[in-house]
């Protein structure tokens, strides 16, 4: 089987637009959570979330950097986001000046769990209010998921493989996933993969607090309310963003003298087959998943020295997959450290799997696994277990373990290794 | 009602904000295809744009000879109200 590494990164978070800044900011701990600034929130179920930032902010996001003015009326910002992310990874890997052949085996993966809800959620107000003549010709195609990857394509010129997920809060992590196989499978030579999200809006916030999902009692300090493992957590903090990943093969990569971060080496799959929203009462198909991903990986469950959890903050998940993976390493727990960066940059969604996948990238090579910031009073079930609470650790960090869960009971997980 | 000077700063304007190019490239001869890089659903989008700026209804058969910043100035100081 062909051998698939990551050669390039790009990350656009609620507490930094580039992968330095936004790295350095998790490790000391920062929160990106603030009263939502896009609208009045006042009156919803929760009036806090982790947006990313605007330009003049310290650690705030230019779209103008790489995206065309025109592209950016155009599109909702997960579209904004994700072409930056990818650009970054692009450059980060130095395949900006890729030849025809090259770019005929090169390719995209990149997805979204929701898609493009603000613009949804606008043009329909235009339509109500100002009939279908009003409504943008371009709204369609600013709004798909698939259009991250199809706006990549045209940018860069990208050939190969044109593919999006849509797993809800799993897709970063089956995007990368599934493009790592296209790589191993010889349909491809690179991809960038990864997922990005934006659907702080009013119609996204209504419908994850109807659903029961959101925080809501952290009004006085939003940076509380992100709170894996903690006794008094209630609900996610929306994040938004997009993380974005170069795969290429490692042959192709060795021979271009690319620098490579990291090899993906497992891979895990499962589906819930138990409910649209809670997950599995003992953790079943999170299990199923990261034993999968660790099978294929060919590691001994010792080796591996980070988890990066799904963790969200809510009352049922959190426990839940600390419950499968005590089940899947018993013994194996002891040298194991996880923890959340949600508590820090909120839920990405979509964008999750992706951004998280390369803060455990960045793990491995700087050494440092990154804290779950506000875990003042951890679980019963948590004890025995580190949770890097409120600061980062230095440890030796060879192999991690990510993983995602998304509604409708759908899995992912991957395990990768430093070379 | 506005002058045809008025009327084309306005038009200007809006070109420059929908495609996103230089002001110095927005001559009355200039066609939003060939010079202004618009494809054809920038058009609808523009058209859209100055019926709203302007109060005016451009109908699809009178859209599609819109091809020049002079053309879409024309129209509108042709069929402003008042």
């Amino acid at each position: 089987m062909r051998r698939v590494v990551v050669t390039g990164l790009g990350l656009v978070t609620p507490v930094g637009a580039d992968v330095e800044t936004a790295w350095k900011n998790i490790v000391a701990g920062r929160s990106g959570a603030e009263i939502i600034k896009r609208f009045d929130a006042t009156d919803f179920h929760t009036n806090y979330a982790c947006e990313v930032k605007a330009p003049d902010h310290e650690f705030g996001f230019d779209p103008s950097k790489r995206v065309d003015h025109k592209i950016q009326r155009q599109v909702d910002p997960f579209i904004v986001y994700g072409i930056d992310a990818a650009g970054q990874a692009i450059e980060d890997a130095g395949l900006l000046d890729m030849d025809e052949e090259t770019r005929f085996r090169a390719g995209c993966s990149i997805g979204s769990g929701i898609g493009g809800l603000p613009g949804i959620e606008s043009e329909s107000l235009v339509l109500a209010a100002k009939g279908p003549k009003r409504v943008s010709p371009h709204f369609v195609h600013g709004r798909l998921i698939n259009l991250i990857s199809g706006q990549v394509s045209i940018k860069y010129g990208l050939m190969g493989p044109n593919h999006a997920v849509v797993t809800a809060c799993s897709t970063g992590a089956h995007s990368i996933g599934d493009a790592a196989r296209m790589i191993a499978m010889d349909d491809a030579d690179i991809m960038l993969a990864g997922g990005a999200e934006s659907a702080i809006c009013p119609i996204g916030i209504a419908g994850f607090g109807q659903a029961r999902a959101l925080s809501t009692g952290f009004r006085d300090d939003p940076t509380k309310g992100s709170r894996p493992y903690d006794k008094d957590r209630d609900g996610f903090v929306m994040g938004e963003g997009a993380g974005v990943v170069v795969l290429e093969e490692y042959e192709h990569a060795k021979k271009r003298g690319a620098k490579i971060y990291a090899e993906v080496i497992g891979y895990g799959l499962s589906g819930d087959a138990y409910h649209v929203t809670a997950p599995h009462p003992e953790g079943a198909g999170a299990f199923r998943s990261m034993q999968m991903a660790v099978r294929k990986s060919g590691l001994a469950l010792e080796d591996i020295d980070y988890i990066n959890a799904h963790g969200t903050s809510t009352p049922l998940g959190d426990e839940l997959e600390l419950g499968a993976v005590r089940k899947l390493f018993g013994d194996a727990m002891g040298g194991l450290a996880m923890s959340s960066t949600k508590s820090a940059i909120g839920h990405l969604l979509g964008g999750a799997g992706a951004v998280e996948a390369i803060f455990c990238i960045l793990a491995m090579r700087d050494s440092i696994v990154p804290p779950t910031l506000n875990l003042d009073n951890p679980s019963d079930n948590c004890a025995g277990v580190n949770l890097v609470p409120h600061v980062a650790q230095e440890r030796k960090v060879k192999a991690i373990l990510n993983n995602s869960f998304g509604f409708g009971g759908t899995n992912a997980s991957l395990v990768m290794k430093a070379i | 009602m506005a002058n045809q000077e008025e009327i084309t700063t306005r038009v200007k304007s809006l070109v420059v904000d929908h495609l996103g190019v230089d002001e110095k490239e927005v001559v009355p001869t200039a066609s939003f295809i060939d010079d202004l890089g618009a494809d054809s659903l920038d058009i609808v989008e523009l058209v859209m744009a100055f019926e709203e700026e302007f109060g005016v209804e451009i109908p699809d058969d009178a859209a599609e000879k819109i091809t020049t910043v002079q053309d879409a100035v024309s129209y509108i100081s042709e069929h402003q109200e008042g």
